[in-house]
Formats: C-alpha cells, structure tokens, sequence
C-alpha cells in the first residue's frame, strides 16, 4: 500500500456524484434540452445534509441504520477497486469476492430498510431489487472467473494491470463478451435503463427509487451518495478491462477518468435511445447476461 | 479420553433419571439440561486437546459382545472438529429447551422428551466417536429413533405423526444402504475395525467405485442430498424448536461426516467422484434454495435451507476430491476446508435461526410467515439475532458464512485459472450456480427476515407477541456472537483446520500449512476490510447523529399515494415478495395455484392460495410408496392387534432360524 494507491480512492469518493451529473446532462443532449448543472447531485447531496427527518412510525432502528451500512459498506468497496492500472488501496487474492459481498450487504440492508415501513410499494421495489439481483450475481462471478483465466491473477489490481492490447487482439472475443455481460450488470445494478428507470415517478414502475420513497435528510444524502460510488466502481470495472495501458502512469490515470465518464456517458446514451424493458422481459436480459459471460468463459477455456 | 468416558456416562444417566422423575417438572428440565451441559463442557476438553495437537488421538478400547463388534472410540482431529459444534450446540439447545418446554409444563410429563434429548446427543457423540463398524451402525440407529421420538413429540397432531413416519422410513432405507456398505467393506477386509479398513484401503476400483454409490445414498440420506432430503422439510417443522435447531445444526452433519470419513477408506478416487459430487452439491443448493423461497412455514423455510447449505458443503467435498484425483494441493485444502468449516459455520446460523423461529412460534404462536410482521419491536433480542442469522446464512461479509463460501470460491477459482477443461467447466460451473445460491439466499432471508419481524403486525397473533425469556434468549445470543466471532478471527479460524486436513487428506504437513498460509493473508485482508467497515459504520452514526442533533425530526405515517386507510394487511406478504423468482422457476417449483379472483364493480372477496408441495416427495416417493402400500396391504390379515399371536410369530420366527442352524 503505497501513496499512489489512495488515488483511485480519492477519485471515487471526490467525482462519483459527478458521473450522474454526466448521464443527466446526455440525456438532455438528446432530448435538445439544457438540462441540470453537472454539479447537481454535489447541490442535492448538500441539500439534504442540512435537513432534519421525518420516519414512519411503522419502522425501527432497522430503517435508521440501513442507509448508514448501506454507505459504509460502499466506501469499504471503494477501498478494493482499481482505477485502470492504478491499484487499489487493498489489493490480496479474490478481493473481488469481498466487493461482490459488500455489494450484497448494501443491497441486504437496503432491502430489508424498505420492507422496514410496512408499504406495499417499498415491498414491491425490495422484492424486484432481490430478484434483479439474484439473477445478476452469476453473471458477475462468471465474467471475473473468465477475467480470472485469462489473465491468470487474482486480484482486480494485477488484474488490469495485467490486460494489454495483446490480450485483446489474442483473445478479443471473451474479453468483449465479458464486458458485455458486466455493462449489463452494471445497469441492472444501478437500477438504470433498460432494467430500472430512475426518473419515473409513478411508484408502481420503480425498483431502486421507490426502496428509499420513505427515507429523507441526512439519510437520503447517504443513500444517494452510496449510489454514486456503486455507480463509479462498476463502471471502473468495466473501465479495467477496456482500457489497454499506455507508459506513462499519469496518462494511465487521465484515460481512466476519462474512460469511466466515457461510460456515464454511453449510459446516458442508453436511457435516451430506449425505453425500460417490461418487466417480464428483464430477467431474459439477465440472464442473456449470465450466457454472455459463459460463452466467454468457454472461449477463454479453449484459446488458452 | 476419561474426560470423554464421563461425559458419556453423564448422558446416559441423564437418560435414565429424567425418564423416572418424568413428572417433577421443572425438576426434570433442570436435570436433563444440566446433564448435557456437563458432558459438553466433559467432552470438549479432549477434543480441545486434540485440535490443539497436544495430543494426537485419544484412545479407548473395551471388549463387546457382539459378532464382530467392540467398542471401540477415538477422538481424532476429524472426530474433534465435528464433536465441538455437535457439543455446544447440544447445550445451548438443551438451556433453551428448558424455557421452550415450559408451555407443556403440568400437561405431560416431560421426562420422555428430555431423555431422548440426551439420548440424541449421546448416539451423535459415539457415531463421531466410533472406530467400529458394529458400533458406528448401533449409534447410528440409536440417533434415529431418539431423534424420532423428539420429532413427534407433539403427536396429538395428525401431521406431526405423518412427518414422524416419513423420517423414521427415510432414515431406515439410507440405514440399508450403510448395512450393505459397512457388510462390503468388512467383507473385503475381514475386519469391522475403522484403523484398519483406513489402512488397508479399498484396492479394487470397481468395489470402491460401488461403496461410494452406497456411501452417497446412506450418509446422503442422513445429510439431505435431494432428492433423498424429503424427510427434511417434514420433521424439522415438527419437532420442537430445540430438536430441530440440533437435528438440522448437527445431526445431518453426521451424513458429512460419515462421507468424510468414507474417503479415508477408499483409496484413490476417479474423477467422475467429484463431478458427481459437485452435482449433488449444485442441485442441493440451488433447489434447496428455490424451495425455500416459496414456503410460507419459518421453520419449513429454514429446513429447505439446510438442504441448501449442505449442497454448499458438498460443493466444497466436492472440488476437495477433485484434488486429489488430479493432485492439486490448492483443491484438496480449500475445497475440503471450506466444506469443513461450513459445517461448523452452519452449525451456528441454523441453530441460531431454528431457536429464533422456535421463539417467535412461542411468542406468537404460529410460523406462519404471511401472519407475523412487527415483531421487531416486540421481540428486540430475537430479532436482532435472527438478523445476525440471516446475514451469515446469506454468505455476506463480515460473517461467518462468509469465510466458508470464501474459501470454497478462492479454492475454485485458484484450482480453475490454469487447470485443463475436465477440472475448469465442474469449477466453473460451481462458482456460477454457488453465486446463484448466494443471490437467492439473500433473497430468501430479506423475505423471511423482512415480513417476520418489519412492518406492520399481519395478525392478532403477532402483535400481541412477547419476547422469550432468558434462558431462550441467552443461548441464541451466544450463537450470534459465535457467527460475527469466526467473521473477525477467520484467520485463526481457519489455521486451525491444519490438524484436521492433515488427518484426512494423506497431503505433506508442509504443503497443508503452506496451502493455508496462503488463504491466511486474504483472510486478514478481509478481516482488516470487516474492521475498516465497522470504523466507518460508527463514524457515520455518530455523523448522523451530530447532522441532526439539533433539528427537527418527526414521527409520521408511511407513505402511502395519500391513501387514507392503510391496514396492514396491504404490506407484501412473504408470498408477494417471493412472487417473480418463484414464477420464474415454476417449472422446477411446480408451485399450485387456487385464485378466486375479484368480480364485477364493487368486489366483494377474493383469495389466492399458493402451496408448494416438496417435488421429489409428490412425484417420485410418493407413486412408488403408494404402489408398495397396494401391494403390502394384502398382507394386513397378519397385522391383526393380537399381541400373543406376535409373540408367537417371534416365537415361530427364532425357532425355524434355530432349526434352519442347526439343519
């Protein structure tokens, strides 16, 4: 652990609620509007610091302490993630199983945080959010065990700093499948378009969004921000393995930053060129992810 | 080894003084409780001992007067690591017995109850203890009957006698298989001794490949391999609470155990030993999972879930025994190790969520997910350990359930980055259906956690629950603190598996330390991550706590659309919630469905009613039993109630057997 690898951390930590900022200001691009400042979620976030609260007498402490793990567990997960060839701060063999774990823990609490206020609607979010993720946990674990073969390491840090062009020209194709499959994950994950739509307001449609319908404040900023950092590592991640590196460090790290607000923006592309698929449909895309990350693994059996 | 001769003894007499003081309650309780507390805390002295490695084994040999039996006991560092958790959870199952029984207090006696407790626990202690074939299968039996008699402690009931049945024959036709194979193995060696079958080994690889069969099916009985896990799902709901936390804690460990220990007697296994075991383990898990989630009954629901776990522990036997027939050390120790510490693992968060699911039936009075809700705030200490419970159970940091899958995972994916296809797709295909466990594992344990104990109280039941008293409360809370302990000291943890690999996998001491150095330093790794998560989680509740020290902060209704009459019978049930994964598995669930569905302007009623019969037990047990049942009631003439005419059947019986001898 050297000076270095605090970078990625501090990125995420200083730029993740810009990213939203990013994919807003896209969407309005296509849609010919201005559209909010980029800096807006920094506005909201700070907004909501200085609110008081107001909870629903149905819930416990439960519904207190969920947005604070929930955060808790995302700053440690920003902890194991590189930022292209920049390791990160932790780094040890299968530190990915401990992010995918802290991820499930986040998405443990704020699941159980909903169903907290005894609403149908938190109920319906937190039952879909289960399900959605249950369904992209394969997917995940397989495009790592792909990644894992093909670049014979087991730490996401070695691991980008393993890939290079001649891994891409040797074995494209697993490598393109399995970053496929991940943007998928990261869109299910993040409750983005096609899978969830974050700017609906009809409680009925909503998965992530209306889980936290009944929290507010501090609680709220917590919520949002640990979003935005979920965001930004997922986005690292696929960054990792796209991004070939170059000699020089620092222009390492500027096509890495570049690179994930690349993918902000491909997402904004995504939410304005399509609508949220029907929700019978999702679990087809779900689990065409998981088959994308298969066929992956089974290329990288054979070109080996 | 006295220390463990005492313990038994104490047991056995615990047996016998509660049976004759069976109505002095709480007396009776006291005694029987107390009795096995002393012999865990007897017994566990030389497994301590031996895990330790001050000494290796402990001995103890007595002459039997039994063809080709001897009692014959050894504590070895296997037996150890088994007999630990099988111990404790005895007596911490036994302390909470004394409360969960008091609502039985002056209406039966429960002399009976108690001494087949003790009775349980002391056949599951020599079925881990015994070096003799005879022994092993008279334990063996022991374990099952006692067990039976708890299972259908309650047999006013017509659907606890029914669960009673299906175990008792479940158990006997596995029993069958493990006569035949102990009757192989001794035939082949001439011995019934355990020293020497492991010595001598099975040399011909037809024969070995034929006792695993037997093997897998007679322990797999035991343990809860589907499809041979349907008496799972029907006793542990029925038994009391207590008994079901130590039958699906520990005593189905023993069919993992008795596996285990099979390894070491059959020499090299062929490949396809693994496979078939990695898919066992996948269709345990994942099935055992799925079914879980479409029950309505806690208990029913968490007996599903051993199903579950023990398919993530043969997941791990599994990938072990693909190490040794390939020789990758990594395999061997990670594989068997995970495995190994899931058991214990398991031990404490199935117990811990039996005894929590025990409570909430004794403060609410039903398990009936779809009824409770609320309970948090009337239940404090059963709920926060039954969220405890939930969290492990679901393989997340910084738990104990964690660390097990962990080690499996790393075993996986470190034996599978270099390893030919034969190794790589079984691998592959683990750590894909072992996450899909995971995820789903989460879902199951949000619905069973969130519906029970959140929101708002569904029944009447519910919100007149109370809270259990100390001696419930008490034992649930050590487990809980058993779950985040092995989380925070997994390293330790996990170095103290060294003895007991070495002991069964014939692999170089050097190789096993060096194999377990090398998960050591993730390990600390993930500790030093679980430590940083809690540093942060106590800087922000102190940050939330500065933020709104000073401003206002309200109590309000939950947000409804600006509806004006809420009830709590709007919330999500349990099976609203499990809705979309249980649809999208229908075919594998064959969920049944009875919908009245609302009608005309002004609806009046509508119900839905969702059953998820065991599929295995509807399509395949059932047919063949049905047939078997046509065909042997022609025999009922026999079966008449004179109990002199069966006296002279045994009569008749020994005497052509005489004649037959003598001929």
């Amino acid at each position: 652990m050297n000076a270095i690898s605090f970078i990625p951390l501090l990125l995420a930590l200083t730029l993740s609620p810009l990213l939203l900022g990013v994919i807003n200001r896209t969407k309005a691009f296509f849609a010919g509007r201005h559209g909010q400042p980029l800096l807006q979620t920094y506005f909201d976030l700070w907004k909501l610091l200085q609110k008081g609260a107001v909870y629903s007498r149905t819930t416990t402490w439960l519904f207190r302490a969920g947005p604070m793990i929930g955060l808790a567990a995302a700053l440690t997960a920003t902890l194991l993630m590189p930022l292209g060839k920049c390791p990160a701060s932790l780094a040890f063999p299968a530190d990915f199983l401990l992010f995918a774990g802290l991820l499930g823990l986040m998405r443990f609490f704020t699941v159980v945080a909903a169903l907290d206020t005894g609403s149908s609607f938190e109920g319906m979010g937190a039952s879909r959010e289960v399900f959605f993720s249950a369904l992209t946990e394969p997917a995940l674990f397989v495009a790592l065990a792909t990644l894992v073969r093909e670049t014979g390491q087991l730490s996401l840090s070695t691991m980008f700093g393993q890939v290079s062009n001649a891994h891409w020209l040797h074995s494209g194709p697993a490598l393109g499948l399995v970053v496929l499959a991940l943007m998928i994950v990261l869109l299910a994950e993040n409750s983005r378009i096609p899978v969830d739509d974050p700017n609906t307001h009809l409680e009925l449609t909503m998965i992530h969004e209306v889980m936290v319908l009944d929290h507010g404040g501090p609680d709220l900023a917590f919520i949002f921000y640990s979003a935005a950092l979920k965001l930004w590592l997922l986005s690292a991640l696929v960054v990792g393995i796209v991004l070939p590196g170059t000699g020089d460090p620092r222009l390492n790290l500027l096509l890495a930053v570049g690179a994930v607000f690349g993918v902000a923006v491909i997402v904004g592309v995504i939410e304005s060129v399509m609508a949220r698929l029907r929700l019978m449909i999702v679990p087809q895309l779900l689990v065409g992810a998981g088959a994308l990350a298969a066929t992956a693994f089974l290329l990288a059996l054979k070109l080996n | 080894m006295t220390w463990m001769l005492f313990a038994l003894a104490f047991l056995a007499l615990g047996a016998v003084v509660t049976l004759l003081i069976n109505h002095h309650d709480p007396i009776v309780s006291w005694l029987g409780a107390g009795s096995v507390v002393v012999a865990a805390v007897l017994g566990s002295i030389p497994a301590v001992q031996v895990m330790a490695g001050s000494s290796l084994v402990e001995r103890f040999r007595m002459p039997w007067p039994i063809p080709m039996g001897e009692f014959f006991i050894e504590i070895d560092p296997l037996t150890a690591w088994f007999l630990l958790p099988t111990l404790l959870l005895s007596a911490l199952s036994a302390i909470y017995g004394v409360g969960y029984l008091r609502r039985w207090q002056g209406r039966r006696g429960l002399g009976p109850v108690w001494s087949f407790y003790c009775l349980l626990v002391l056949s599951m202690t020599l079925v881990l203890l015994a070096r003799n074939g005879m022994l092993f299968l008279f334990a063996w039996e022991v374990m099952a009957v006692a067990s039976f008699f708890l299972v259908t402690f309650e047999h006013e009931s017509e659907s606890v006698r029914e669960a009673g049945w299906i175990y008792l024959v479940a158990t006997h036709l596995g029993t069958a298989f493990l006569l035949a194979f102990f009757l192989l193995l001794a035939r082949d060696t001439g011995s019934m001794d355990f020293t020497v079958w492991a010595a001598k080994g099975v040399q011909a690889q037809r024969l070995a490949s034929i006792l695993f069969l037997l093997a897998v099916i007679g322990f797999g009985t035991k343990a809860g391999f589907m499809p041979l896990h349907v008496w799972l799902p029907e006793a542990h709901p029925a038994a009391p609470s207590h008994v079901s936390a130590l039958m699906s804690g520990v005593m189905i460990k023993t069919g993992i155990y008795g596996l285990l220990r099979t390894f070491t007697f059959l020499g090299a296994p062929p490949l396809w030993w693994g496979w078939g075991l990695i898919a066992i383990g996948l269709t345990s898990g994942v099935l055992g999972v799925l079914f879980a989630l479409a029950q309505h009954d806690l208990k029913r629901l968490l007996a599903y879930h051993s199903v579950e776990n023990i398919g993530i522990i043969t997941l791990g036997l599994g990938a072990g025994l693909l190490g040794v027939s390939t020789g990758s050390p990594v395999l061997i120790v990670l594989g068997f190790g995970g495995g190994l510490l899931h058991v214990v693992n398991h031990a404490l968060f199935k117990g811990l969520l039996f005894l929590g699911a025990g409570a909430v039936l004794h403060g609410a009075g039903t398990r009936e997910i779809d009824h409770l809700g609320g309970l948090l705030k009337r239940m404090p200490w059963t709920a926060a350990t039954f969220l405890i419970g939930a969290v492990a159970i679901s393989g997340l940091p910084p738990l104990n359930g964690f660390v097990s899958e962990f080690l499996i995972f790393l075993g996986a994916f470190k034996g599978g980055i270099s390893a030919g296809g034969a190794i790589a797709v079984p691998l592959f295909a683990l750590i894909a259906g072992l996450a899909l466990i995971g995820g789903l594992a989460a879902a199951c344990f949000t619905k069973a956690f969130g519906i029970v104990f959140l929101g708002e109280p569904r029944s009447e039941h519910a919100s007149h629950a109370h809270e259990a008293d100390w001696t419930m409360r008490l034992p649930m809370l050590i487990l809980a603190v058993g779950c985040i302990l092995i989380g925070l000291f997994a390293p330790v943890v996990v170095g103290s598996l060294k003895t007991v690999l070495e002991n069964i996998t014939k692999l170089q001491p050097a190789t096993v330390s060096g194999n377990l150095a090398a998960t050591t330093s993730p390990l600390s790794f993930i500790v030093l991550g679980a430590a940083l998560f809690l540093t942060l989680l106590a800087v922000l509740i102190l940050l939330r706590r500065h933020l709104l020290a000073r401003r206002r902060v309200e109590a309000d209704i939950t947000w409804g659309c600006g509806y004006a009459q809420p009830t709590a019978r709007m919330q999500y049930t349990a099976s609203s919630f499990a809705q979309p994964l249980t649809d999208l598995f229908g075919p594998l669930l064959g969920t049944k469905k009875k919908i009245s569905p609302p009608h005309g302007l002004f609806p009046e009623e509508a119900a839905l009613k969702t059953t998820t019969p065991d599929i295995s037990h509807e399509q395949m047990y059932r047919p063949v039993f049905e047939r078997i049942n046509e065909w042997l009631s022609r025999l009922h003439w026999v079966q008449h109630g004179k109990v002199q005419l069966y006296v002279l059947y045994i009569a008749v019986t020994l005497i052509v057997l005489l004649v037959w001898k003598l001929r």
